[in-house]
C-alpha cells in the first residue's frame, strides 16, 4: 500500500478556552479531489491554517507526503508540496501579475545574496528560468494578457483565478482551495468546476477544498467530510453524505433541541 | 540606623518619582485604551503643563499681576493649569488625530503624527521661550514632617496623594460610570459604537481632557518638585511614563498607576549598583524585554489574529 | 547610445563634482553640502527598505548610523593615529586602500545591530515595533554615552587624520569620491535587491503577509534581510559622516536625526527609490536653505518691527518646521510624492534614456 499523501491524526486545536476543532482525522490519497464542507464557523478553515503550518495545533499529528510537518513554518510546507488559495483573496497587489506568479517560486531560489547584488552568470539565468515559468503558467491559464497588471485593478473572477494561478506555482503536489466559488455568479461557478477539473488532469495533483455551494462539491469531490462545531460529523462519497441525517441537521438545525 | 533611614528616604524618591511616571502613564493608557493609539505627544502635553502652570502661577503672585495670596495662588494654578492643559490636549487631537481618523488612515500614520506633534510642541517651546530654564515660583508652604527619624516633605505627601486620587478617580470613571463603559465599548469594536447611538468624538474629547489634565495637573507638581522646567523635560518624562504604562500593560488603570510606581523603584535602585547616567539605559531595555516577551505587561489580555 | 544617455549625465556630473572639488572651484561650504546631500541619500534609501517596500515602520535609523559611524572612528583611529594603541597600526600609505575596509566593517557592524532589531519584528508589528526602534535608537546612544572608553558624552574626534593620510598619499578629494562611491553603491545595491524574486519577498511582506508565509516566502529571513541592510548603508552612511566632520558625538545621532529620515522617506515616497533620492536632495537643500533663511528672515521681521526686539528667530525654528512638514504629509499625502512609483513610472520616455542594472 502507498503511503497516503496527507494523513491526519486527531487533530485538535484550542484556542483560549475555545476548541476550534476536536480530534480531526483524514487520510488523502494521492490524485483525488477531497472536499471538507460545514456550517459558517464549523472550524473548516481552521483545519487549512492547521494543515498549512499557520497555526500550531494544540494536539495531534499531520504527515505530508510521508513527513511530520508539525513544527514547519507555513513557507516550508509549502517547499514540501502543498499550496493553498484563501477565501477572502490575499495577493499582492502592488505588483504585477507576473510578479505575483514569480514570487510563489520564492523557496526555490538558489542563487546566494550576493550573486543578486553580483548579478552573476547564475542569478541571472535562475531569473530567466523563473520569468519564463511563471509566464507559462499564466499562458495555461489564460491569464497572458494580465501579466503586467496589478491585480487590484482585476475583475474579481480574475483575481481568483491569478490566486489559483500563484498557488499551481508554488508546485504543489496537493492543493488546498478554501471557498473557491465564493463571491461567484452561477455562470462563473460553472466554469471554475471546469478549471478545476482541468488542473486536477493537467496538473495531476491532488486537491482538497472547502465550499459552500453544494453543486461544485457535488460535482467535483470523490470523497466528502463535514464538521460541525469542530466535530466530524460525517464522511463518505457525496452521495452517502447527502442522505446523511446529522448532516442535515447541522445545516438545518436539530428540530429536536 | 543610618542605613535603614537611607532605604526609607530611596523608597520616597521613588515614590515621588513614580507618581510621576503614574499620572503620565495614566493619561498615555487612557487615550490607548479607546483609540488604540499610543499618543506620543503626551510627553510634551505633560511638559507643556509644566509651563502653563509657571505662567498662570508667576501671573497670579506678581505684584504686577493679581498679587494672589499662596493658598489662593495655588488653587488656582492648580484648576486654570489642569483647564488649560486639557484644552492643549483637545487641540492636538482635534486638529492632528480626528482628521486622520475620519479619513480611515493607518494607524502608523496617527502614530507618526503623534510623534511629530511631540517633536514640534518641544521645539515651537524652545524656539518661543528661548533656552533658559524656568524655576516655579514657590506655591505652598514646604514643610518637612519627621516621623520618627523619618524626615517627608509635605509636597511628597501631596503628590502621592494627588497620584492615588487620579488614579482612584480614574479608575472609577472608567469602570462604574456609563460614560466609562462607554470609552471601553469604542476600544472594543470603533465600528458599531457609533450606531449603537454613542457619541464617539465627544468621548473621545473627553478621554482627552481627563488625559491631558492629569498631564498637566503632573507638570504643576513636577515643577513644585524639582522647580527647574526645560522644553526636554516633557520627552523623557513621556517616554519612561510610556514604558511605565507598557509595564503594567498599556491601556489597562491599574497596570499605568502601578508601573509607574514600580519604574519609580526601579530607576531609584540603579546608583545603588551603577552609575545614574545608565539609568535611561536600563529603563528602555526593560521596555524592550517587556514587549518581546510578554507585550501586554502585567495586565493586558493577549490580542489574537485572525485570518 | 541613447539609452546610455542618463548613464553618461550622471557620471559625468559626478566626475564634475570631483574635478571642482579637486581644483577648489567649489567653496568648502557648498561642498559640505553635497556630501550632506550625498549621506542624506544613503540614509534615505536604505530606511525605505525597512519603512517603504516593507511597509514596517522603524523609527530608529540613526541608530545604525550612529553604530556605523563609532566603528569607523575607532578603527580609523587605532589604524592611523595613536590615540587608542601605542603607534599607528598601519602606515600612512596604507589608508587609501584600509578605508574602503573600515566602511565595510561599519556596515557589517551596523547590520549585526540591525538584526538585533529585527529580531523583535518577527512577532511584533505595527506602532510596537516603531516602540521598539525608538527604544533602541536610546540604548546605543545612551550605552555608548555610558562608554568613557570611547569618550563617553564627549564624542570622538580625530578622524580627519586617517584623511590627511590618503590625501598625502594621493592628492584627490577622497571623501567626495568616497561619498559618491558609497551612495551609487547603495542605491545599486537597494535596485538589485527589490528588483530580485528573492527580494520582492520583501514588498510582499508588506502587501500581504499571511500570503507570503504561505506561499513560499520565509518572511523572518526577508525581515532580517531588510533590516541587516538597512542597517548596514545607515552605517555605512555613518562611516562617512565620521571622516567628513572628523568628529563625531552619539548625541547627534538621536531621535532628530531618525526623524529627517523619515520626512525624507515619507516625502519621496515608500518603496520609491527615485522618490528617496529626490526627497534626500530636496531636504538637504530645505535645510540649507532654512539654515541661511532664518538669520535673513529674523533681520528682515526686526527692521519692519514686526517681531519685538528681544525676540530672536533662531535655528530652532527648523526642528517646528520639519515635524510639521511630516504631520502635513500624513495628512493629505501619506504614501509621500511618488507612492510606490519609480520616476520611469511617471515619465516613461526617461525608460529610454537610462540603463539600469
Amino acid at each position: 500500500m502507498p503511503t497516503p499523501l496527507l494523513e491526519i491524526n486527531s487533530l485538535t486545536q484550542q484556542f483560549g478556552g475555545l476548541t476550534a476543532l476536536t480530534d480531526f482525522n483524514i487520510t488523502l490519497e494521492e490524485r483525488q479531489i477531497a472536499g471538507l464542507i460545514g456550517p459558517n464557523g464549523a472550524g473548516k478553515t481552521t483545519v487549512f491554517n492547521l494543515v498549512s503550518g499557520f497555526y500550531t495545533p494544540t494536539r495531534g499529528a499531520i504527515v505530508f507526503d510521508g513527513q511530520a510537518t508539525l513544527g514547519l513554518k507555513p513557507h516550508q510546507v509549502t517547499a514540501l508540496g502543498l499550496a493553498r488559495t484563501f477565501q477572502n483573496i490575499r495577493l499582492w497587489n502592488d505588483m504585477s501579475v507576473l510578479d505575483n506568479i514569480r514570487l510563489a517560486g520564492h523557496h526555490r531560489l538558489d542563487y546566494s545574496f550576493w550573486s543578486l547584488i553580483l548579478r552573476t552568470k547564475k542569478y541571472m539565468a535562475t531569473e530567466k528560468k523563473l520569468e519564463i515559468k511563471a509566464r507559462g503558467i499564466l499562458e495555461v491559464m489564460e491569464l497572458a494578457d494580465y501579466a503586467d497588471e496589478l491585480p487590484k485593478n482585476l475583475p474579481y473572477g480574475l483575481q481568483r483565478r491569478v490566486e489559483l494561478a500563484r498557488a499551481l506555482a508554488a508546485g504543489p503536489k496537493l492543493l488546498l482551495l478554501d471557498e473557491p466559488a465564493a463571491g461567484l455568479n452561477s455562470a462563473d461557478v460553472e466554469g471554475l468546476i471546469r478549471l478545476i477539473l482541468w488542473i486536477y488532469d493537467e496538473f495531476k495533483i491532488s486537491i482538497w477544498m472547502i465550499e459552500h455551494q453544494m453543486k461544485v462539491v457535488m460535482s467535483l469531490c470523490q470523497h466528502l467530510m463535514v464538521i460541525d462545531f469542530g466535530r466530524t460529523i460525517a464522511r463518505g462519497t457525496p452521495k452517502e453524505i447527502q442522505n446523511n441525517p446529522a448532516v442535515i441537521a447541522a445545516y438545518l438545525g436539530d428540530a429536536n433541541i | 540606623m543610618d542605613d535603614t533611614n537611607a532605604i526609607i528616604q530611596y523608597g520616597l524618591n521613588a515614590l515621588q518619582l513614580g507618581s510621576f511616571y503614574a499620572l503620565i502613564a495614566l493619561g498615555y493608557t487612557l487615550v490607548y485604551g479607546v483609540l488604540r493609539l499610543i499618543n506620543f505627544a503626551h510627553g510634551d502635553v505633560f511638559m507643556v503643563g509644566a509651563y502653563i502652570a509657571f505662567f498662570v502661577s508667576s501671573f497670579l503672585l506678581s505684584p504686577e499681576g493679581l498679587a494672589c495670596g499662596q493658598t489662593t495662588a495655588f488653587v488656582l494654578t492648580l484648576v486654570l493649569t489642569t483647564i488649560l492643559t486639557s484644552g492643549v490636549g483637545v487641540t492636538l487631537e482635534r486638529v492632528a488625530y480626528r482628521p486622520l481618523r475620519r479619513q480611515g488612515a493607518h494607524r502608523l500614520y496617527v502614530v507618526i503624527t503623534a510623534l511629530m506633534c511631540g517633536i514640534l510642541l518641544e521645539n515651537a517651546n524652545l524656539a518661543l521661550l528661548g533656552a533658559s530654564s524656568r524655576t516655579l515660583p514657590d506655591l505652598i508652604h514646604k514643610e518637612v514632617i519627621n516621623w520618627g527619624g523619618v524626615t517627608i516633605t509635605n509636597l511628597k505627601i501631596l503628590i502621592f496623594m494627588a497620584a492615588i486620587l487620579v488614579f482612584v478617580l480614574l479608575q472609577t470613571i472608567v469602570m462604574k460610570s456609563r460614560f466609562g463603559m462607554a470609552m471601553r465599548a469604542i476600544s472594543w469594536d470603533p465600528f458599531a459604537i457609533p450606531l449603537m447611538g454613542i457619541p464617539v468624538d465627544k468621548i473621545i474629547v473627553f478621554t482627552f481632557v481627563m488625559g491631558s489634565g492629569v498631564a498637566g495637573l503632573g507638570g504643576l507638581l513636577y515643577g513644585m518638585a524639582y522647580v527647574k522646567l526645560e522644553n526636554t523635560m516633557g520627552m523623557m518624562m513621556g517616554w519612561k511614563a510610556f514604558i511605565a504604562a507598557v509595564v503594567g500593560g498599556i491601556g489597562d488603570i491599574r497596570g499605568a498607576f502601578l508601573g509607574g510606581l514600580l519604574l519609580g523603584a526601579v530607576e531609584a535602585l540603579v546608583p545603588a549598583f551603577l552609575p545614574s547616567s545608565y539609568k535611561d539605559l536600563i529603563s528602555f531595555s526593560i521596555l524592550i524585554a517587556i514587549l518581546c516577551l510578554r507585550p501586554t505587561g502585567i495586565f493586558g489580555v493577549p490580542l489574537t489574529t485572525k485570518i | 547610445m541613447k539609452k546610455y544617455t542618463l548613464n553618461f549625465f550622471f557620471l559625468a556630473l559626478a566626475l564634475a563634482l570631483i574635478a571642482a572639488a579637486h581644483g577648489n572651484w567649489l567653496d568648502k561650504y557648498t561642498i559640505n553640502v553635497l556630501i550632506a546631500m550625498g549621506l542624506n541619500i544613503i540614509f534615505a534609501v536604505s530606511l525605505n527598505l525597512v519603512n517603504g517596500y516593507m511597509g514596517e515602520f522603524a523609527c530608529g535609523h540613526a541608530g545604525f548610523m550612529c553604530v556605523g559611524a563609532y566603528t569607523a572612528s575607532i578603527i580609523s583611529l587605532m589604524c592611523f593615529s595613536a590615540k587608542f594603541t601605542a603607534a599607528p597600526l598601519l602606515p600612512a600609505w596604507l589608508s587609501p586602500v584600509a578605508f574602503p575596509v573600515i566602511m565595510a566593517i561599519s556596515g557589517l557592524t551596523a547590520a549585526l545591530a540591525g538584526f538585533l532589531v529585527a529580531l523583535p519584528s518577527f512577532k511584533i508589528r505595527d506602532d510596537y515595533l516603531a516602540i521598539i526602534t525608538i527604544a533602541a535608537n536610546f540604548i546605543i546612544i545612551s550605552l555608548i554615552e555610558n562608554l568613557d572608553v570611547i569618550g563617553g558624552p564627549r564624542g570622538i574626534s580625530g578622524m580627519s587624520r586617517t584623511v590627511k593620510a590618503m590625501t598625502a598619499t594621493l592628492d584627490i578629494p577622497w571623501m567626495v569620491i568616497w561619498v559618491i562611491l558609497g551612495a551609487y553603491f547603495s542605491i545599486m545595491v537597494i535596485y538589485r535587491l527589490v528588483n530580485s524574486t528573492y527580494g520582492k519577498g520583501i514588498p510582499a511582506v508588506r502587501q500581504n503577509e499571511v500570503a507570503a508565509e504561505i506561499m513560499s516566502v520565509d518572511t523572518n529571513k526577508m525581515k532580517t534581510v531588510a533590516f541587516m541592510i538597512a542597517a548596514g548603508l545607515a552605517g555605512l552612511a555613518g562611516s562617512l559622516f565620521a571622516h567628513t566632520y572628523g568628529t563625531v558625538n552619539a548625541s547627534s545621532f538621536g531621535l532628530l536625526r531618525s526623524t529627517e529620515g523619515l520626512v525624507m522617506v515619507y516625502l519621496g515616497g515608500m518603496g520609491s527609490l527615485s522618490g528617496s533620492i529626490m526627497a534626500a536632495v530636496a531636504f538637504t537643500l530645505l535645510v540649507e536653505a532654512l539654515r541661511l533663511g532664518l538669520p535673513a528672515l529674523n533681520v528682515f521681521l526686526h527692521q519692519g518691527h514686526l517681531l519685538p526686539a528681544s525676540f530672536d528667530l533662531s535655528q530652532i525654528w527648523n526642528w517646528v518646521i520639519i515635524p510639521l512638514i511630516l504631520i502635513l504629509l500624513m495628512r493629505y499625502r501619506p504614501e509621500g510624492l511618488m507612492g510606490h512609483r519609480e520616476l520611469t513610472h511617471i515619465f516613461p520616455s526617461l525608460r529610454r534614456l537610462i540603463t539600469l542594472k
